[in-house]
Parts: structure tokens; sequence; C-alpha cells
């Protein structure tokens, strides 16, 4: 399909750009004419990749300028402004070509954009709403699916009888059987893309999206039966061939669903072991995905069905299995295919309209068609909602039977089918070609405009973008308990009865194979329960907040290793602050604002200035992310020893200050320790690494939140923290984000940092830590009376969220330490700085050195919370 | 009454009267409890009319259910050893849906299968002492069972605390069943808290 596809543009490029760029015949001439050709044009050798590269990015920019105005956006849905920027982008083709060069091929649509976008869904889709509704979403599929083909096709058939339809549409009771089959099978792209605009309510949204992904089964099934009754000519079918089609009916769909499962199986128990080559992950899935796709494709089984099942089935294994980051990245890539893919059909849906051979009208066809896919869907789904309202719990009620047969979207899948027809056989495939390309406009564009509305005039319950809190995750998982017990009690077997079995089942074996050791033992209500804390964390620094001020906010993937006797969190956290769920930034902490840009200065010019060249020897890049040569590890000994015996000896020639304790007493209570940046006389620097005494978190997600804290300078200054900008972690940490203990567990976890820094330290470190902690204070407090001189304070944070800003500075913090170098020369600090660090104190806070503020410094938010690990 | 008396042979007069009350309330249908009388039948191994405890232990599902005995406790008011027919059904008639076109009716008594009435079931579950409150000791207990020996005590007891302190709202370090309601405001209990066999 690649090949057919770009074939084409080799024409429209030259066409398009033959009069300002050099053209292939130019070029090769001059290939001729003799010599070393200092450039060429080398269109043919590029040319495949080229034109989907543009394609993608005329999809990607249409997209854009889409989203400019809101209040377009929000009326009319994407997908019917892709398709009407398709129909202007063929007509420009058509101008300038004299010859329609794309259309939606079958090929590249069924192998490469129909994936993208089921996986997706497969992936992404609510495992438990699918389940419970499943009864429906499979009558819908498989029931509602027959009854519009056979309704439609032998309607049509009847039309065409009492001549309403043209004489010139050749077509007997199979072809409109055929036509019948493939215009009846709601489409998932064209549903997904509207029904996400809308925001039903869930349970209407699986129902519709559910049947529109398992009808696939039927609609393959039906298309193939037709198309080989189509070829030996309806008086050869025999009776037998019928049975047979029942036969593959089940043979395609359960065997798709098996297909689907085993490699969800197989996926599960791959990253079962991908521990040391997490960078992969991603990659696995996608791959894992896509074969059960192609397999399924190979076996000409139901593929759609075979990718849904496998994401259906792998997801609560790979998403425990897999790191966060590579859950985010699995999550935004296929965001990112799928929504691009999507674009793509959308645009060729209306490319592959703009062509004369297409124009094969006949109104009688395309209005019947219309008429009748319509009145079958809505009499389809009433009849079958009535069946299924004996047996469901919660009926569905006739609004939401409105939209489900106003929902009934047709869209690419019909449209690629309808093209794979063979002319031959089917002479009047340019008329099912034109009243398919009629149908999905009209479904997609009318239907899809109008459908909001609808929705919104029939006061339709929307869905709610909400999270569940942990209490509601607790007592719904009681209530699930409850209902078992009681049909346990009743003496039923009812849904809930199977669904616990399902669930004793999954933990005793299939979780026990499939899921890692260390994850096995996971509760699961305890990964809610994080994952909602991170979730609370993540959001107050969103909103500018500030978790670190608070004394009593922990964190969580700490709770295990060190019991809090009082253990508190961000949402308690929140209440406290009187502001509810929103966090704003005044209401927990003045932080002004020119601290935070001097500190983003501060932060900027170490990241500009200092030691580039020892960074780049520090840093290591390993594809295989996280390995730790041996190399890195010695010299990182070696540093340590040294910066270890550098403080000694300031221990001893250094009179103790005390004052300093007593300002710290005064801050809040609860910040028991702190890990002070300390650099010392601009000549000879010496910093507390406290931190190396710590070891690395073993687990890869959970890691340590590291703050940096200067240490506070006037009595008044209060124990601030700021908190930083979120940002994605670097996608190959450097040698010391390994290395250095506050580094080790890059990972998931927000800034969300336990003031209770003494708890997370093992305890046999403790002593060590407590040690360089009196030394490093002695050190830490200026010789003289300081405190009223001292500058703003700006400290150092380096939270999770921020890794990658903060760990250069960290690393280039560190030559600065160990090789007692000045650092180089930094425009003259602010005047309060200036006055504390050069004149009155050989001891110079790092900070105060590097305040200048550089041009262009980017803001980012500055800690001055207590030092965390 | 005719048709009562033959289905419920061994009732006595008294519980038939109340239980002929519910079916006006219209809480079970006749179908209901036909089936449920067989079920009563069924699990009253002594043909006594009453069940005990250790009849509804008899179920072998129930005992591996981690909060079965607080589901079995909740068919047995305080200070009773057993439970008849009519409280049987009555337990039970807590899991039926609610029935939507039913016109409300204030002068009549809520139905237990309100969305009150469930999550009071629900709430009493926890709320094993019965003073109103879940206690951090009780969702302790709740917790514990239902994770099994999948969590750590600290885990427990980090995952006990958020829970209260974000439901407490009077901060009395407990969950009332005003703060219990207000927690589960945003869920469809009539979707979780239904059976449909009931309908």
């Amino acid at each position: 399909p690649l090949r057919r596809y770009a074939s084409p543009g080799i024409a429209l490029a030259r066409s398009a750009e033959e009069p300002s760029a050099t053209t292939e015949d130019g070029g090769e001439s001059h290939r001729h004419g003799g010599g070393f050709q200092m450039v060429q044009w080398e269109w043919s050798y590029v040319q495949t990749p080229y034109i989907i590269a543009i394609w993608i990015l005329v999809a990607s920019v249409a997209k854009i300028l889409f989203h400019f105005s809101q209040r377009f956006t929000t009326v009319v849905p994407e997908s019917c402004m892709l398709i009407l920027l398709g129909l202007v982008l063929g007509g420009i083709v058509l101008l300038t070509s004299k010859k329609q060069l794309y259309q939606l091929e079958p090929g590249l649509f069924f192998l490469f954009l129909l994936p993208t976008i089921v996986g997706d869904a497969g992936y992404f889709m609510p495992a438990r709403l699918f389940f419970d509704n499943l009864g429906a979403i499979l009558l819908y599929a498989v029931v509602g699916t027959l009854w519009n083909a056979f309704c439609t096709g032998f309607c049509l058939y009847g039309v065409k009888l009492l001549g309403v339809i043209d004489q010139k549409v050749q077509a007997g009771l199979m072809e409109f059987l055929l036509f019948g089959a493939l215009i009846s099978a709601v489409d998932p792209v064209a549903v997904l893309a509207v029904f996400e605009e809308v925001h039903v309510n869930e349970t209407l949204f699986i129902i519709v999206f559910g049947e529109s992904l398992l009808n696939d089964a039927v609609t393959v099934v039906l298309y193939k039966v037709y198309m080989s009754f189509v070829e030996v000519g309806p008086e050869n079918v025999q009776t037998a061939d019928y049975f047979k089609g029942v036969a593959s009916f089940l043979i395609v769909s359960i065997g798709g669903t098996m297909v689907g499962l085993i490699f969800a199986a197989l996926l599960a128990f791959i990253t079962r072991f991908t521990k040391k080559v997490r960078i992969i992950e991603p990659l696995l899935v996608f791959l894992m995905v896509y074969l059960a796709y192609l397999t399924a494709e190979l076996f000409s089984l139901s593929a759609i069905l075979s990718m849904t099942f496998c994401g259906i089935g792998c997801n609560k294994y790979v998403e425990a299995n897999i790191s966060q980051k590579s859950r985010t990245t699995v999550k935004y890539t296929m965001k990112t295919l799928a929504s691009i893919a999507e674009t793509i059909i959308f645009i060729f849906l209306g490319i592959s309209a703009v062509d004369k051979s297409k124009w094969a009208w006949d109104t009688g066809l395309i209005s019947c068609t219309l008429i009748f896919i319509f009145v079958f869907r809505a009499l389809g789904v009433v009849m079958q909602t009535w069946v299924l309202n004996w047996f469901r719990l919660v009926p569905l009620d006739k609004i939401d039977q409105v939209v489900m047969s106003y929902g009934g979207l047709r869209g690419a899948v019909a449209f690629a089918l309808v093209v794979l027809l063979d002319a031959e056989r089917v002479p009047a495939k340019d008329y099912f070609v034109a009243t398919t390309i009629i149908v999905v406009f009209f479904t997609v564009m009318f239907q899809g405009l109008t459908i909001k509305p609808l929705v919104n005039w029939l006061k339709v319950p929307r869905a709610t973008n909400r999270k569940p809190t942990i209490n509601e995750e607790i007592h719904e998982r009681a209530f699930d308990h409850c209902l078992t017990a009681v049909e346990d009690i009743a003496g039923l077997n009812g849904y809930h009865h199977w669904r616990d079995k399902w669930e004793q089942f999954d933990k005793n074996y299939l979780s026990k194979l499939l899921l890692r050791k260390s994850v096995y033992r996971k509760s699961e209500l305890w990964e809610v329960y994080q994952k909602i804390n991170i979730r609370d964390a993540i959001s107050v620094i969103d909103q500018g907040g500030n978790v670190l001020t608070s004394a009593r906010l922990s964190l969580p993937s700490m709770a295990s290793r060190a019991s809090f006797p009082e253990v508190t969190n961000v949402t308690n956290y929140l209440r406290e602050n009187g502001s509810g769920v929103c966090l704003d930034l005044q209401v927990i902490d003045n932080v002004p604002g020119a601290k935070v840009e001097e500190e983003s200065e501060t932060h900027h010019f170490l990241a500009g200035n200092l030691y580039k060249p020892r960074r780049r020897y520090q840093s290591h890049y390993s594809r295989h992310f996280m390995t730790v040569g041996d190399h890195e590890r010695q010299d990182r000994e070696i540093f340590q020893r040294n910066m270890k015996s550098r403080m000694e000896t300031f221990k001893t020639t250094r009179h103790k200050r005390h004052s300093h304790k007593k300002d710290r007493s005064q801050k809040k209570a609860g910040i028991p320790k702190r890990n002070d940046w300390i650099s010392c006389g601009g000549a000879s620097g010496v910093e507390d690494e406290k931190g190396e005494h710590l070891e690395p978190e073993k687990e890869e997600d959970v890691g340590i939140t590291f703050v940096a804290r200067k240490v506070p300078d006037t009595p008044k200054e209060r124990p601030k923290s700021g908190v930083s900008e979120p940002s994605m972690a670097p996608p190959s940490p450097t040698c010391s984000e390994r290395n250095l203990p506050w580094k080790g567990g890059i990972g998931t976890l927000p800034v969300c940092v336990s003031m209770e820094a003494t708890k997370i330290i093992p305890i046999d470190l403790q002593q060590a830590w407590n040690q360089s902690i009196s030394s490093l204070e002695s050190l830490a407090s200026p010789p003289g009376p300081v405190e009223p001189l001292h500058p703003a304070s700006a400290p150092l944070q380096a939270g999770r969220a921020e890794e990658g800003a903060l760990s250069d500075q960290e690393q280039e913090l560190q030559p600065l330490m160990s090789s007692s170098v000045r650092p180089p020369g930094p425009p003259p600090p602010p005047p309060l700085a200036q006055g504390l660090g050069r004149r009155r104190n050989p001891c110079v806070y790092l900070r105060s050195l590097v305040t200048a503020p550089p041009p262009g410094s980017e803001p980012l938010a500055r800690s001055r919370g207590p030092t965390q690990l | 009454m005719i048709w009562c008396a033959a289905v419920l042979p061994n009732t006595n007069t008294n519980s038939m009267n109340r239980w002929f009350s519910c079916f006006l309330f219209n809480i079970v249908t006749p179908a209901h409890i036909v089936r449920l009388y067989d079920r009563f039948e069924a699990l009253d191994k002594e043909k006594t009319g009453h069940l005990r405890p250790q009849d509804f232990g008899a179920i072998n599902r129930l005992a591996m259910n981690p909060i079965g005995d607080r589901i079995i406790g909740a068919f047995f008011s305080p200070g009773q050893e057993t439970v008849d027919f009519h409280s049987f059904v009555r337990i039970l008639a807590h899991f039926r849906p609610a029935d939507k076109k039913r016109p409300k009716d204030p002068s009549m008594p809520e139905p237990v299968n309100s969305r009150t009435s469930k999550l009071k079931f629900a709430f009493q579950l926890y709320d094993q002492d019965k003073d109103g409150k879940i206690s951090r000791a009780e969702l302790l207990q709740v917790l514990r069972s239902m994770l099994e020996m999948q969590v750590t005590e600290e885990q427990l007891e980090s995952i006990a605390d958020r829970t209260i302190q974000e439901a407490d709202l009077d901060k009395d370090d407990a969950i009332s069943f005003e703060e219990f309601r207000k927690s589960l405001e945003k869920v469809n209990i009539d979707h979780k808290m239904s059976i449909r066999f009931l309908r």
C-alpha cells in the first residue's frame, strides 16, 4: 500500500515543484554532465518517506489551526473540519494535476492507520466498564449489525425492483446485500472522533464505541461471504455455504479474540523481565499490540477484535510491570499516533471524494441508503434495547436510545471496504463508492455536527472527568464484595459472582504469572492510594502551589520504609489550608515574586557558567539507561572521600557557631534536618553532601526527592519552599543523576517531599548523617553576626519534577567543591550578597555568588524548603 | 394472603403480616419472594424457620469473602441470634435497584432500596460498634480484611489515615454517616449497590 500510495506522489511533487526546483530530468543530466556534483536532487530516493512526512505535517498543522479558535472548535467537530480541508486539498490537487492522485488507500488504512486508532482504543479501554456492559455491546455489535446489514440490503434490492434506483446501477440481491453489509457497520474512527467531543456518559459511550469495535467481526465475515457469493454467482450458492458463513463468523470472532488474548499474555509476560532495559518497554507494547493485529489479519481473523482484546487484556499487567516513564511514553505515543492517524483518515476521506471517477451519482440509491441506514439503525436500537432492558440492571432509557441511534456513524472502514470491491465483479462499484462517500460525509458531518446540540437538548447525562477519591475507591471495593456476598447468600450465580471468581483466578494464577514479583506483592488499593497522592501533589504543583512548606507532608512511598506517627498527605494539607482542593501559591506561604526570580536567575547562572567540562566528563550516556559503570562509581567514591577529609579539616579549624541553630529552632517545627549547600570562601569551596551517605533507593520508580536549602540567614527568614515547574524528566539520565543518592530513584514521584527527612534515612546511616549535620552547622553559620546582612536566601531544590534542570546544577556544583576552584568569575552579585559574601565572611554562600541576573533567565522556581531526602 | 400462606407454609401469621406489609411497600415482587423462600429453606438446614449465623457460614464462597462475616452480621439485628424470613427478605431488598417510575411519595416511609438505605447498609458494615461513626480502627479492620496480607501495616495505616482525612469534615478523626454520604456523593449508589435479579 505504501508504494501505491507514494507513486502518485512523484507526479504531484513534480507537477507542484517543477517550476521552483530542479526537475528529476535536470538532475540526471547534471549527473551525466560529468564530475562530482556538490548538490544533487535526490527526490526519487527520499520521495516515499518525504511525502508521508509532509502529509503528517499537513495533518498536524491542520489540527493546530483548528484549535486556534476555542469557540469554533466547541461547535464544529474536528472531523468535519478535516473532511472539509480534505475536500479543499483534493480540489487543489485535482486542479493542478487534472486527476486525483490521492485517495484513502485500503491497504494503508487497514495496515497502518486503523491499527493505531484501534490500538489506542483497546489499550486504554476502561476494562471494568467494558465488561460490565459486554452483554449489551455484543448484542448491538452482532445482532444489530446483522439486522442493519440484511435490512438495508434487502430493502435496497426491493427499492431497486420498484424502480426508484436507476437502471444504470447494475446490482442484484447479492450486490445489495454486500453493500448493506459494508455500509451498516458503525465505524470506530468516526464514533471516537465525534463522541470524544460530545462527552456523553460513560455507559452510553462504551456501548456505542464497543459496538463499533466488536462489529468488525460481523462486517468482515459478511463482506467475505457476500464477496464469495458474488464471485460464484448467487445461483450457485448452496445451503451449506450459509452454514459455512455462520461457522466462519464464529471462527473469525473467537479466533481474533483468542489471538488478541494470547498476545496480551505474551506481552505481559515479556514486560515482567524488562527491568534492566526499561527503555524498550514502550516499544514492546506497540510491537506486540500491532503484531496481534497483523497476526489476526494474517489468518484473516478479525484484526480489530484481536487488537482490542490484546489491549484490554494486557493493560492491567503491562501498566503494573513497566516503569512510570514508560507508561507516560506509551500513553503519549499512542495518543499522538491515534490522533494523527485520525486526522489523516479524515483528510484523505475528504480528498478521496474529489475524484471524477467517484462521481457516479444516483439520487435514488443515495437517498434510499441514507434513509434505510438511519431508520433501521433506530429500529434496531429500539428493539434490542427493549430486549436488553429485561436483563440490564440499569435500563437504557429513551434518551440513551436516541443518542445511540443517532450516534451510529459510518466512516472510513466502510469507505475502505467499498474501495476494495472488484469493479469487474461488482459493476455498480462506482455507485456504491459514491453512495458510501455521501453516507460517510452525511453521518460524520451532519450527525457529528448536530449530535452535540441534540445531546444538550435531551439533557443526556454527561461524563464527569473526575478521578475517584480514595474513599470512593475503598467503598466501591467494599460494595463489590458486598454484592458478591449477597449474590452468594441469595444463591444465584450472577454477574458479581463470576466477576469475583475471575478476580480470584486472576489473583491466584494470572497475576502470579504475568506480574513482576515486586509488583505482585503490592496491593492494588495501595497503588491507587499512591496514585491519588501523586495526583494531588501534581495538581498542587500545577496550580503553582507549594508542597514543601507543610511540615506534615509525607512522601507516600516512604511510608512503608519508615512508619510515620502521623502520616498526612496533600489532600489533608490542602484542606487545612482552607482552600479545598485547589491550592493557591499565596495561601501556603508568601513567596515574593522577586525571590523566585532571583532564584531562577541563580539557577540559570549556575547552569550556564559552572564547569561544563567536568560535567561532560561526568555525564554518561547509556542506551539502556541506568547502567552505572564501575568507572563512574569509583570516581564518585574518590570524590566522596575527598569531601569527607576536607570537611574534617574544616571542622577542626573552625570554631563552632550555634547562633544559627537557634534560628533554626525558631522556624517551623518538624523540620529536623537540612542539607545545606555551602560554598566557603571565594577560593576554597566546601560543601557538605550529606546526601552521599544515603543509599540510592532500590526501586527505580520510587525515588527520593532532594531539596537543598541554603542556611537561612535572617531570623525572620522563614523556611519556604518553592515549587518546581513540572517538567518531563530527561530521557536519559546522566551518570550523576544515577550516582547521587538523592537521585537514585528517578521516576514517578512528583515533588512531594517529606519533611521528616530523618525518617527516611536508613538507620545505620543516621549517625553519619547527624555528624555531618553538626559539623556542617558550624560551617554553615558565618563567623560574624551576619544575619541581617544576608541576602535573600536562594536555596536549591532538586525536586523530582525538575530533575533535568537541577541535576545539571548539582553536577556543576560538585567540581566546584572537590577541586576547590573558585567559581568562574560571576558578574558582581547583587549588593546584599556581595556585602555578605565578599567582605564579611570567607564562607560565602554559593548562591550569593551567583545571583547576578544572567540575561534571559528562564523562570524556574526554587525551593526554599528545607533539605529533604 | 391465601397465596402467601400457600407459598410460606412455615411462617406464622404475625411474620406473614409483616411480610405482607413489605410486599405492599413494593419492596420485592412475589416472584422474588418465591425464589428467596426457596433459598431460605435451602439455607435453613434444620427447618426451624430461622437462620443462624452458622447457616450463613455454610455458604462456601461467603467464607472466602473478605467482608463476608460483616455481611452475615448485618442480617442479625443487635441481640438477636436468628433471622426469620421476613428480615432476610428485608435485608436483601436493600440491593434492589431503585424504581425510577414510582412517584416519590413523601408520606410513605423511605423504601429500603433508596439511596440512603443502601448507604446506611454499607455504613453499618464498617461501623461495627454502632456508634454512628467509622473510627480509624474500624476502617483499618475493613481495609485489613480487604487487602489481606498484601500490604504492610504502615501502608494500611496511611491509607486509612488518608481516607479519614479526606472524608472527615468535622475533624473528629472518624467518619460519620453524613460524611460517608458526602464522600460518596458523586457515586451512583443505585448502580453500585444493586443486584439485577431483584429488579
